[in-house]
């Protein structure tokens, strides 16, 4: 295609062997490659995909129903026969409660997650770009949810529209939607005073493009690392509105639900509140290592 | 001089900046940085703008991209305002004037490789449609600013200033410009790399018929590239004529300063220096007489209770002062 250029290209190779090194070097830099390189994030997107699995294939793991009540067995301690995690206060199998909670528990954080990122980010981006009137009406209206504490504001939204996964799910997704936009804003104030930011204005680049093309990908980074650490946030979050008996109605099991019954046996039995709190932690742990490698890979500047 | 055609015309521009006061209450203040500028722009030609630091050069340059929508004036591109365009008028016209940036460190995107730049104004204004005519295009610009193939999927961070200077270029000619407006575009960048842009800009000029606004603090690049030169002080231009006039003959006071600071070619050579006494004064508050009044060797009674404007002293020079009235 260049041959009709009189400049030289500059390439002792040749064009056909330029072509292919650039090929080869594209591949190697893509999305996934990069990421396989990343030990530590490998090692976060392994937990999570461990989990989901474990999830979806609850009925074929569990060796009991999750509910099934064993007075008579109430109590065991972590390792016996049977029961590898013990049970905890009705006699219930704790291994079929983790695998059967983590459907739960993933669900609500990872969607309370999106629901907030996704709402957050398009507000954030709003305000902070435009500025003016609609930064103050959407800023303002922010405050006005963030003046409620976290919980007080989940709590709220579930007595309006009641109980059940997708209903707690969208609660703590709303009530993160204030934190995600001012971080979002923030971020965005910075950015588009950026002088690339002028350039495109001067080439002629619509607010549309220039939102989604030039100001959000520059704000991903802090995003994401935001946005791992809400879905920890999430986890806890069902697990106290479970504890307060307003998140998913018991006896469905939830990761969250269990550290609950666990509370109550803590002195007795401390291993059903270490169970439920060490697959909250591992799950959490997961997201904080896969957040930053993702975080990394959409940084140009990393390539190793 | 006049025979040629003007593309653009500053037309009495003034930009007021608005600054909040310190106190919480207290009132606003205005930063005057630019004060009724009246420029032709001719066409091909290079027109350099000078002054120090805070004089307004950056500001104008601005204005005339549409940054800064002026608080007073008008600048009009082939006889229409740039500014009461809307839609498809002002779209097209977005495409006549471009700009180059100061500095090439942050005028691309870290995020997007350097084709995406490039292609980004032929994709914005639909001018190919199909993917491997603007990547061909792409290359084709590219090639012209002296980048290749294997520099098209990189990164900014990964080209010197030069480079990225000369990918600014190349996004900026991508549309097919009348006029370019370059801020200091060498200003950044070492000296040697200075010589090899300042020379890009030129071959473009020769091959594509453009009209540069070529804003500068630095005397030497701007007599280099300049074929008329307007000096700025304080918001105003002070004083407009070709290139060669303005080394040989200045008349401005403010000029023979600034031109008696540029260093003898030898160190042997004594050449006798003009201090300006006193700092700039401040642009912010009410603006009363000369603006140079305050450190002016020859300043009379006149030049502190107004402002001379801009004068034909002869054919094209002109002069803001009263000792050539």
């Amino acid at each position: 295609m260049g041959d009709k250029k009189s400049r030289p290209s500059g390439d002792a190779l040749g064009r056909e062997a330029n072509i292919e090194m650039l090929k080869r070097e594209r591949r190697a830099n893509n999305a996934w490659h990069k990421l396989k390189r990343n030990k530590i994030a490998m090692a976060g997107l392994f937990v999570i995909v461990f989990m989901v699995l474990v999830a979806i294939f609850a009925p074929l793991l569990a060796p009991y129903p999750p509910n099934k009540v064993n007075p008579g067995q109430a109590y065991l301690p972590f390792g016996s026969p049977g029961h590898i995690f013990g049970t905890d206060d009705l006699g219930r199998d704790l291994l079929s409660r983790i695998i059967y909670g983590g459907r739960i528990s993933l669900i609500v954080a990872v969607g309370a997650t999106f629901v907030g990122a996704t709402l957050g980010i398009l507000l954030g981006l709003t305000a902070g770009y435009f500025g003016g009137w609609l930064d103050s009406l959407i800023m303002r209206i922010m405050d006005g949810m963030f003046s409620f504490p976290f919980i007080l504001m989940a709590m709220i939204l579930i007595t309006v529209i009641g109980n059940g996964v997708l209903n707690v799910t969208f609660a703590i997704g709303i009530a993160n939607v204030p934190s995600f936009a001012r971080v979002v804003r923030g971020q965005v104030h910075i950015v588009k005073r950026e002088e690339y930011c002028n350039a495109g204005k001067v080439i002629g680049v619509s607010n549309t493009r220039q939102l989604f093309c030039h100001i959000l990908p520059n704000t991903m980074s802090q995003i994401i690392v935001y946005a791992t650490l809400r879905v920890a946030d999430a986890i806890i979050s069902e697990a106290f509105l479970s504890f307060l008996g307003l998140g998913i109605a018991l006896p469905t099991a939830s990761w969250g639900s269990i550290l609950k019954t666990g509370r109550e046996c803590l002195t007795t039995a401390p291993h059903v509140a270490t169970i439920g709190g060490v697959f909250i932690l591992v799950t959490v742990l997961g997201f904080n290592l896969l957040g930053d490698g993702i975080r990394d890979i959409m940084d140009p500047k990393m390539k190793q | 001089m006049d025979e040629r055609r003007v593309v653009l015309q500053v037309q009495g521009v003034s930009k007021d900046f608005e600054i909040k006061s310190k106190e919480v209450f207290g009132k606003k203040q205005t930063l005057h940085a630019l004060t009724d500028v009246n420029l032709h722009i001719y066409q091909g030609e290079t027109l350099g703008i000078i002054g120090e630091s805070g004089c307004g050069k950056s500001t104008l340059g601005r204005c005339m991209v549409r940054l800064h929508k002026p608080t007073r004036g008008r600048i009009l591109c082939d006889g229409e305002d740039i500014f009461a365009l809307k839609g498809e008028k002002q779209q097209k016209l977005c495409r006549d004037i471009q700009m180059i940036f100061q500095d090439p460190y942050s005028s691309l995107d870290p995020r997007r490789t350097a084709a995406y730049s490039v292609a980004e104004p032929l994709r914005v204004h639909g001018i190919l449609k199909n993917q491997d005519a603007i990547d061909e295009r792409v290359l084709e610009l590219m090639q012209e600013v002296g980048l290749d193939l294997q520099h098209l999927s990189r990164y900014p961070h990964e080209f010197s200033g030069g480079q990225r200077q000369r990918i600014n270029i190349a996004r900026a000619i991508a549309l097919n410009p009348k006029v370019i407006v370059c801020d200091e575009p060498v200003s950044a960048l070492d000296v040697s790399i200075q010589a090899q842009v300042i020379n890009l800009f030129r071959r473009m000029q020769r091959e594509h018929g453009l009209t540069y606004v070529f804003i500068s603090h630095d005397l030497g690049i701007i007599k280099y590239i300049s074929d008329r030169i307007a000096i700025m002080y304080l918001g105003r231009v002070v004083e407009l004529c070709s290139a060669e006039a303005i080394y040989r003959s200045p008349l401005h006071p403010y000029t023979k300063a600034l031109l008696s600071a540029i260093p003898p070619e030898s160190p042997f050579d004594k050449k006798e220096r003009i201090i300006l006494a006193g700092d700039i004064p401040s642009p912010i508050g009410e603006q009363i007489g000369c603006p140079l009044a305050g450190r002016c060797p020859s300043c009379m009674e006149r030049c502190k209770k107004e402002a001379p404007g801009l004068k034909d002293y002869k054919k094209g020079h002109q002069v803001a002062c009263f000792l050539y009235d």
